[in-house]
């Protein structure tokens, strides 16, 4: 029997806090994953590209997809427990890059939880929206969660 | 620059040396505390054959190889992979990745790069797939 509860599916939480992306965190972000082409560096490289300010790595969007998660982890009746879960997918599909300043929230939905085995697999979409409204990335994440120690 | 792609191209490539302290650097940036990342003790009780590095990290730096070549990461549309093996970063030899980055499809406006990251000749990442616009 899957360890996770199906009637997940279908689930769309409230919206994140709205996090907002600091110059100095999309550095560090940057220098994380070796990223040293100026544009996520030099304000002044990314505005020759036309951006605001420095423009975020592509993986940066995990650290607003990561808030929606702690909500589905939090769920009482969802049957996920953090030391059971390995990431087995991650996707992004992006309108446009995210840049300093902006301010994100992110809505989460599970659009699937599928029993193989002792586990589950878990799919769940990430919308992130700008402090406009406006569409920036859906990150898309399969997580594998196991039964674990009983 | 991406006027002329053909499928199998190598557009960029590189080589990037993980050490215990590029995982504590991730942790910190990411958010991602999982002690399996920076904790022999832990990682052995949850039966991991080491201390592994975080798959977003793998994934976050794979891409940023071909970012110098696209010149504008807003030209990155999709990104994608799928975690198939673990990336054991040893306390003292730290662990080496190659990434190389290969044209796979073309289409009119946007073309797929497959991006091939090894770690001690296996492939740590299945279908890594940027689709980027192409101009």
């Amino acid at each position: 029997m899957s360890p996770v509860n199906p009637d997940l599916v279908g689930r769309t939480f409230p919206p994140t806090a709205p996090y907002l992306v600091g110059r100095e965190k999309v550095r560090e972000f940057a220098r994380a994953v070796f990223a040293d082409d100026a544009q996520h560096l030099d304000p002044e490289a990314a505005r020759t590209l036309g951006y605001a300010d420095v423009v975020a790595p592509p993986t940066f969007a995990m650290v607003v997809q990561d808030q929606t998660l702690q909500q589905l982890l939090a769920e009482p009746d969802s049957g996920i427990v953090l030391q059971n879960v390995l990431h087995a997918e991650q996707r992004f599909r992006y309108t446009r890059p995210i840049v300093a300043g902006d301010e994100l929230t992110g809505t989460l939905s599970v659009t699937g939880v599928r029993a193989i085995g002792g586990n589950a697999m878990v799919t769940s979409e990430a919308e992130i929206r700008d402090a406009a409204g406006a569409h920036v990335v859906t990150a898309t994440s399969v997580l594998v969660v196991g039964e674990g120690e009983q | 620059m991406t006027a002329d792609l053909a499928p199998g191209d190598v557009v960029a490539e590189r080589t990037v040396d993980l050490t215990r302290e590029s995982l504590v650097r991730y942790a910190g940036a990411s958010g991602d505390f999982n002690p399996i990342h920076y904790r022999d003790d832990v990682a052995a009780a949850v039966g991991l054959p080491g201390v592994l590095a975080h798959g977003m990290l793998t994934m976050g730096l794979a891409v940023e190889t071909i970012v110098p070549w696209l010149g504008d990461s807003g030209r990155i549309l999709e990104y994608g992979v799928r975690f198939t093996r673990p990336v054991v970063v040893d306390p003292e030899e730290g662990a080496q990745l190659r990434i190389v980055a290969k044209v796979g499809t073309v289409d009119d406006d946007s073309a797929r790069i497959d991006l091939t990251v090894t770690h001690n000749e296996t492939t740590v990442l299945g279908k890594a797939q940027v689709r980027v616009r192409r101009a």
